[in-house]
């Protein structure tokens, strides 16, 4: 059966355990045409390719994947490139110590004679593929010592050198500057007009204007809908991507906003292993007693790295700014000392930042604040676990006791542990990056509002979430990052998702 | 996607777990296969002391050989202590038999060859082992090089060193003051009970003050923790534990009584389980050691020093090192090329043995003292029997492998990580 789709997702559902990431969606791509898709962090496009790519493999979803005419039942990554489909991820997966040849080689070596490798042939095929992705570099040199924007175009010469014929691409330019992502648009383009279909997740509805024949919106794991060229704006897709019911998922919450508590003047910070590229640009911001001030922004923003760099100096280089709470200007060189003048910073990734898996609940919880603990140096055992038991009465912590593992606790309970030892620090500034991030709906109603209880105490609290609905539901005020900057500030009463979305895709004029 | 860490429900919960029908003596036998599970390596050195004891016809047990164990072996339990902290802080000390051995030289060059008082001597050579533990702290904390790297060097340069210290000789013929810290005991008045044999009364008066401290301590852990709300263990099986270690206690210090009292190498090993035992599970500086070895960047995120913490834990290894160096060498009476061979290995293993883990963030004083005994009993049991040093080494290796593969199959079972 002939078609003129090289590619039909039809009714693909796939289940996490307690949580329904795709549910009955449908994709049809065109021979040929570059096919965006859109949707919000954790909306499931990923999802969407790793079932594609064998990632997932056949028989851990429900629903069909017809590729040229034939059922695929893809068991791995393998078996999806030996088809000719070929994912290439956002963070990209080049070893940086091997040579460009050497990765675009990698598993697929140039054999010569006696199975052995043969550079020579391997050297001179990488060279024309680099040639046709528009590389002027030699095929010798280390990935380590060529930009992301060009290890991108190694990763496109690698697809090329399996035979590619869809070429999916995961967020391609997000790290990318102008000139690089330009490039990039071209590359695609040019691709095309060599008869190989794209696939591209973006979030820059500009660049998806201007280069894709089609776009399929996808929002809460379900496709909403598939527009041709002639139909794409960008209103429509933002409205595809947000429109949803708001209604009941937030605790009421009336806020009792006080004078300012914090107040970052200037703040700017470099990347740590490139001290050239600046991450944070030039960031003011404010937050008062009570208040809890949201941050948007899309992945790669830089709302984490302003947070880490803000607090004690956790991310970055060359980093400049000043920081005042209630006026007086304090330093936050250290953690230590960010926790000494009342700052908190719970991170987004529980696991490998925040919680020490292999401990307890209590030891967890007095992690940021044994001082308060400590007689003579030691540390006062009883008081800890009466402390610990409390904070599991308040915070609702479900476990057997306080000596319960952390890494036995659900995402949720974890969370609930993290906000327990910050809280125990007494700040006066909470600042929570994805607080709910991996959180089932229950759980993180009851962080939601955990967080009102605190903005009432007369705390302030920062929210970074990649959420839009998340932060209008619990915000009073939210500002909007792209690419380092705060580009917009909005008080709640006049935040859309619209809106944000625009302040937060807005690039800027270099 | 992070859905995967997703469970319906919000995870397992204490309150809506149902299990079979709970009573308190279904809850005691739970309490006691718990503890014993969590005590498996208390209960593997039972099991090797027994087993040696019937291998060798009972000599494993007597007065002599028991004493001769500790003053043995104490060079590698006074290592295995620092080494437990460092491996729980995710790090590894292979220098610290070098470190022992130039410390013994240097020790040599102070107490013989420039005559300083015995005392001055050892604590300029703990001093030493200080400034060693800072150059190796310096390295790794805060150039942020290997301690493997920086240790693997310092076996080296250690080694070197003490060669050049002793300049191709034996330093030898230590004070006898110094001598004590490796051969001495303290026999105070000690009582004929006949021919060839004497029982030393202040001995047993320790010994017996040590189990009174025991049980009081227990007491007071216990109403500590019921005053404060936790949970405690049924007392039936507190009583058995207690009653179980005071008698093993009791049968020791009779062994050390009956043959020359308490050996100044224990007195010094008490001391020192009783300052890190409380330095590991109650300071902060203890704590601070766990969490990072737990989870390093939530460590630095919680504000905890990491790197003054790792330097401060490679000075303290120094010091113990350089300890460990001088009651070696008192008891060899002689600082010599080859001193402290290959004790890097068996602390390490004993830290091993005893529980710890090879990621960082699990480990006890008490359980590489224990992995140590393993290994002395083991030692000290083989060659009794004339086994040549070639099994020896080939059947503690083989106890090293099995010892943590049991602790990982254990933790697989229990689903922690």
């Amino acid at each position: 059966m002939e078609t003129s789709n090289i590619l039909e997702m039809r009714g693909i559902t796939k289940t996490f355990p307690g949580v329904k990431a795709l549910s009955d969606v449908t994709l049809e791509v065109a021979r040929g045409e570059v096919h965006a898709i859109c949707g919000e962090n954790g909306a499931g496009k990923s999802t969407l390719m790793k079932v594609l790519s064998g990632v997932y493999p056949h028989g851990t979803y429900e629903g069909d994947i017809v590729f040229e005419g034939e059922t695929l039942s893809l068991s791995s990554i393998r078996d999806s490139e030996a088809k000719g489909i070929v994912i290439i991820h956002q963070e990209l997966a080049l070893s940086p110590y091997l040579s460009i040849a050497e990765n675009i080689f990698l598993n697929n070596e140039v054999k010569g004679r006696f199975g052995l490798i043969d550079w020579h042939q391997a050297n001179k095929r990488a060279q024309a593929l680099l040639a046709r992705v528009g590389l002027r570099e030699k095929p010798t040199t280390k990935i380590m010592d060529i930009g992301v924007g060009k290890q991108q175009l190694v990763e496109i010469a690698k697809a090329l050198s399996k035979e590619v014929k869809l070429l999916i691409l995961d967020e391609p330019t997000a790290a990318l500057n102008d000139e690089d992502s330009a490039h990039l648009l071209d590359l695609i383009l040019a691709l095309k007009e060599q008869g190989i279909t794209s696939i591209i997740i973006s979030h820059k509805l500009n660049e998806i204007k201007k280069i894709a024949d089609a776009v399929t919106v996808i929002r809460d794991g379900k496709t909403i809908e598939t527009m041709p060229k002639a139909e794409i704006t960008e209103d429509r897709i933002i409205k595809d991507m947000v429109g949803r019911d708001l209604e009941h998922r937030y605790p009421d919450h009336t806020p009792h906003i006080g004078e300012e508590i914090l107040r970052v003047e200037d703040w700017t910070a470099h990347h740590p292993q490139d001290p050239n590229r600046v991450v944070v640009d030039n960031v003011n911001l404010s937050v008062r007693r009570g208040e809890i001030v949201g941050i948007a922004g899309l992945m790669g923003a830089g709302r984490t790295e302003f947070a880490m760099s803000l607090f004690g100096r956790s991310y970055g280089s060359r980093i400049s700014g000043k920081v005042f709470k209630a006026g007086k200007e304090i330093r936050t060189r250290t953690v230590a000392e960010a926790i000494d003048n009342g700052l908190a910073y719970a991170t987004e990734d529980r696991k490998v930042y925040g919680l020490n898996l292999i401990e307890d609940i209590k030891r967890n919880v007095s992690m940021a604040s044994l001082k308060k603990l400590e007689r003579l140096g030691l540390v006062n055992d009883g008081q800890e676990y009466q402390v610990a038991n409390e904070y599991r009465k308040s915070m609702n912590i479900k476990a057997p006791s306080v000596l319960a593992k952390t890494g036995k606790l659900s995402g949720g309970n974890q969370q609930k542990v993290v906000l327990s030892k910050w809280i125990y620090s007494d700040p006066d500034v909470l600042i929570l990056d994805e607080p709910t991030r991996g959180i089932d709906v229950g759980a993180k109603y009851e962080i939601y509002t955990i967080i009102n209880r605190l903005a009432a105490e007369g705390k302030g609290i920062i929210v970074i979430s990649s959420e839009l609905p998340e932060l209008l539901g619990i915000c009073d005020r939210i500002y909007a990052l792209s690419e380092g900057r705060i580009t917009g500030e909005v008080p709640i009463e006049e935040a859309s998702p619209e809106m944000l979305l625009k302040y937060m895709t807005m690039e800027s004029p270099r | 996607m992070t859905n995967t860490e997703l469970r319906p429900g919000g995870g397992p919960t204490g309150s809506e777990e149902i299990g079979p029908p709970v009573n308190r003596f279904t809850q005691a036998i739970a309490h006691v296969l718990a503890d014993l599970g969590k005590n498996g390596i208390f209960l593997a050195l039972i099991l090797v002391i027994v087993l040696f004891q019937v291998l060798t016809n009972g000599i494993l047990l007597r007065p002599q050989n028991v004493s001769n164990l500790i003053v043995q072996n104490g060079y590698i339990l006074i290592l295995a202590i620092g080494m437990v902290l460092v491996i729980v802080a995710g790090h590894i000390d292979l220098s610290v038999g070098s470190v022992a051995a130039f410390i013994g030289a240097v020790s040599g060059v102070f107490a013989v060859k420039m005559g300083l008082d015995w005392w001055l001597a050892v604590i300029l050579s703990l001093a030493i082992g200080a400034l060693v533990g800072a150059w190796q702290g310096f390295w790794i904390a805060y150039v942020g090089i290997p301690a493997f790297i920086v240790t693997l060097a310092g076996m080296l340069i250690f080694r070197g060193l003490a060669l050049v210290v002793l300049g191709n000789s034996n330093i030898g013929s230590f004070p006898t003051e110094y001598r004590a810290l490796g051969n001495g005991f303290l026999e105070l008045a000690p009582i004929e009970l006949g021919p060839r044999s004497s029982i030393d009364i202040i001995t047993l008066v320790i010994g017996l003050i040590a189990i009174a401290a025991l049980v009081v301590q227990q007491i007071r852990t216990r109403r500590g923790r019921v005053s404060y709300g936790q949970d405690v263990e049924p007392v039936g099986w507190s009583l058995i534990k207690l009653a179980l270690i005071g008698i093993g206690m009791g049968l020791f210090t009779y062994a050390l009584a009956t043959f020359k009292g308490i050996p100044i190498t224990l007195i010094i090993l008490a001391v020192l389980v009783l300052i890190y035992g409380t330095v590991a599970n109650r300071s902060v500086f203890g704590r601070h050691i766990y969490a990072i070895g737990g989870n390093r960047h939530a460590a630095e995120l919680s504000g905890i020093k990491t790197r003054s913490v790792d330097f401060w834990l490679f000075v303290n290894m120094g010091v113990l090192a350089a300890l460990a160096g001088l009651v070696f060498t008192a008891r060899l009476n002689l600082a010599g090329p080859k001193a402290g061979d290959g004790f890097e290995l068996e602390a390490i293993s004993a830290a091993f043995i005893g529980g710890a883990a090879v990621q960082g963030g699990v480990g006890t004083v008490g359980g590489a003292i224990i992995g140590g005994l393993i290994i002395g009993v083991l030692n000290n049991g083989m060659s009794i029997m004339g086994i040549g040093i070639e099994w020896q080494q080939a059947v503690k290796g083989l106890v090293l492998l099995l010892a943590v593969a049991f602790d990982v199959f254990n933790k697989r079972r229990s689903g922690v990580r």
